[in-house]
């Protein structure tokens, strides 16, 4: 009877999910099998392997249905995370390759880890289910704490990693207690089900508001989104830098898309009840992300707290809630990826006096040294901050349009406030590349391989030229259904 | 019904009995092997209720795996058990207040009838438990409906292999392995060399 499940075409929306967890085993194996420069050919395995998922996600575009008891849903905006989530993974298994072999981490399995991990964002992009929702966190997750400590003789890379698996295993608890009180209170773990039942309500009920708020914590910690970002610059400090990359690219994009999905698919009749919550983590983690970051000397912490920032701003659309909410998050998240990974493309090939970049003051000076990448980082520190000509001011320009439609004056303002308030530290950094006066003789070296350059490349070419082009982006975010 | 009646205190009396003898006994391996003797009575009861499998679970889980654990721990781990035991009175005020706090939560459970308000048609399937195992039931909705989440639970156990191999083995150098083909292959000729020792030079 069964026979007929296995002969549906229907089954494509998995295809892409089966071809990236086959080939990772695949590549487990050939990691093992390969005897000279099994990291470096794992790695180069892996990023053909994301490849051809891009591919296949995007050849299954717009099937726009649910499959598998609904565990499984598959949309445009889903699709369009999906291929944020593997281009981002690309990216970053290219740019750090040549870090981890200069800091001697040579397991073949950290790229494998990172394929699983995006194994797992991907389902959790596209869970309709709170089951599978949850695990793909966990599967996401489990690859992410291994990775964090995957430097083993370093306590700080294990102090980052225990941290960040203790208060991982905290929020999936919390997250775990909201989803069986939804359940318990709507019957139901599909998310169409779950809304299917609360049309009948005006109000949700004491335990339903529970259940939410719990799964909504979760969720932020996962996001790093205010009053659950503590884990957040430690473990971002602690972690090798590559896997710092990593974790400031990829998993945030995945997060973004499961909240809006949780938000707007079983609650979107009870926009006043999450939105109060999102509200704050909104605002709180705007400022925050502003403020703390003013403090900070380390480069990694800086980029934790800016990070958490954009998480801020990233929401304000999602309280908008309204069609440019959905194209706002999308923009928001492209600009976010391909400033990310530009950053953390210069980070990881600047070595001061044969150590790697930690701290923002030893750029000093890199302005006459380097002025090729004393520019780069420049710019992108300026599109991070929102100035006009690049990218990130036209994440920031449509979730204020957003938010403005849906008359949130207040959030809007505060949101402008918060990115005045961030410009200082971004700038900052251009203060010292270029003002900051060196008596010490200059000892920076950047060297990078031409693979990373590419990425370099492509990524700052978007962040400049995104002005004279931007309708590529905007024409497909416009037309994301949910 | 007597019967069931019969089984159901034999095993819970064990069962609380054998709870009981787990923190009082001297011997630390008889303390666990109490345990595993409780897990067992557990079990029973799980089966009187009709929950067969998690019967099977709770002794493969638990005693299989967990149990055994705890007494390689006793055995391997040179502990003082006997000072572990010092403060032992001082915990009781503690212990009674929470079971003070399961009696009175029991008590609430007794006295309001939650059954009667309970409203909500769409769930509370009731598994018939004459006509279908519940390990077959499980295994067909594990196998069909949730066969997705199956596989990932699947995929998150391997994860969490490779993670743990990746964080613990170490390679060591200079380590001598037996190597049993080359053992097997060993040639009687040729292992034993024999030389003429010239007088005053040696081998070199």
């Amino acid at each position: 009877m069964k026979w007929q499940m296995l002969n549906n075409i229907n089954n494509i929306i998995f295809i892409p999910e089966i071809f990236l967890a086959l080939f990772s085993f695949i590549s487990l194996i050939f990691g093992l099998y390969v005897k000279k420069n099994a990291f470096r050919q794992t790695s180069n395995f892996a990023v053909i392997i994301l490849f051809f998922t891009i591919i296949l996600v995007y050849l299954d575009n717009y099937s726009n249905f649910a499959d598998y008891e609904n565990l499984f849903e598959n949309s445009s905006f889903i699709s369009f995370f999906k291929i944020l989530v593997l281009l981002g993974s690309i990216s970053t298994i290219i740019i750090t390759k040549d870090y981890f072999l200069a800091i001697k981490l040579k397991n073949f399995e950290i790229p494998i880890l990172f394929l699983f991990s995006t194994l797992g964002m991907m389902l959790m992009i596209s869970s309709n289910n709170l089951m599978s929702m949850y695990l793909a966190i966990e599967l996401q997750s489990l690859s992410l704490y291994v990775a964090a400590a995957i430097k083993r003789d370093s306590v700080t890379s294990a102090e980052s990693g225990v941290k960040y698996f203790i208060l991982g295993a905290l929020s999936s608890g919390i997250l775990l207690y909201g989803c069986s009180l939804i359940y318990g209170f709507t019957g139901s773990m599909n998310f169409n089900e779950i809304n299917f039942y609360l049309l009948n309500y005006e109000n949700l009920n004491m335990g339903l508001i529970f259940g939410l708020v719990f799964v909504m914590v979760g969720l932020a910690f996962k996001v790093s989104a205010v009053p659950f970002h503590m884990w957040t610059p430690d473990v971002y400090e602690g972690a090798p830098n590559s896997v710092t990359a990593f974790f400031a690219i990829v998993p945030k994009i995945a997060g973004v898309a499961l909240i809006y999905r949780f938000c707007l698919v079983p609650f979107q009749n009870f926009y006043l009840d999450w939105s109060q919550i999102v509200f704050f983590l909104s605002i709180a983690s705007m400022f925050l992300g502003a403020i703390a970051a003013i403090a900070q000397t380390n480069i990694k912490r800086l980029l934790a707290y800016s990070s958490i920032g954009h998480i801020g701003y990233i929401l304000i659309a999602l309280i908008a809630a309204n069609d440019n909410a959905v194209k706002a998050a999308s923009i928001y998240m492209f600009a976010y990826m391909v400033m990310n990974i530009g950053i953390f493309a210069i980070i990881l090939s600047i070595k001061v006096k044969n150590e790697f970049l930690i701290n923002i003051y030893e750029l000093k000076g890199l302005s006459k040294s380097n002025p090729i990448v004393s520019l780069s980082i420049s710019i992108i520190m300026l599109s991070m901050a929102g100035i006009p000509p690049f990218i990130g001011f036209f994440g920031k320009f449509y979730v204020f349009i957003a938010a403005l439609q849906q008359e949130l004056y207040l959030l809007s303002i505060l949101g402008v406030l918060a990115s005045v308030i961030s410009a200082f530290y971004y700038l900052r950094i251009i203060k010292i590349m270029y003002f900051d006066d060196n008596t010490e003789i200059i000892n920076i070296y950047f060297k990078i391989s031409y693979q990373a350059k590419i990425i370099l490349f492509i990524s700052l070419f978007i962040i400049i030229f995104f002005i004279f082009y931007p309708s590529f982006l905007i024409n497909i975010s416009s037309n994301l259904i949910l | 019904m007597f019967l069931y009646s019969l089984t159901f205190y034999l095993f819970s009396t064990i069962a609380v009995l054998s709870a009981l003898m787990v923190i009082s006994a001297r011997n630390p391996v008889h303390s666990v092997l109490f345990l595993i003797f409780s897990f067992v009575n557990a079990a029973g009861l799980f089966v009187l209720l009709g929950a067969e499998f998690l019967a099977m679970i709770l002794i493969v889980v638990y005693v299989g795996a967990v149990a055994v654990l705890f007494l390689f721990v006793v055995m391997m781990l040179d502990i003082n058990f006997v000072k572990l035991r010092e403060g032992f009175l001082q915990y009781l005020p503690f212990g009674a207040l929470l079971g003070l706090v399961l009696v009175i939560e029991l008590g609430i459970l007794y006295l309001t009838d939650t059954s009667s308000n309970f409203n909500n048609s769409q769930i509370l399937l009731e598994p018939k438990i004459n006509e279908t195992e519940n390990t077959k039931m499980i295994g067909q909705l594990l196998y069909t409906k949730y066969f997705y989440l199956f596989q990932i639970c699947g995929i998150i156990l391997l994860v969490a292999m490779i993670g743990s191999i990746t964080l613990t083995l170490r390679d060591k150098g200079g380590v001598k392995k037996q190597n049993i083909d080359n053992q097997n292959t060993l040639d009687a000729s040729k292992a034993i060399e024999k030389k003429k020792v010239k007088l005053g030079e040696g081998i070199k």
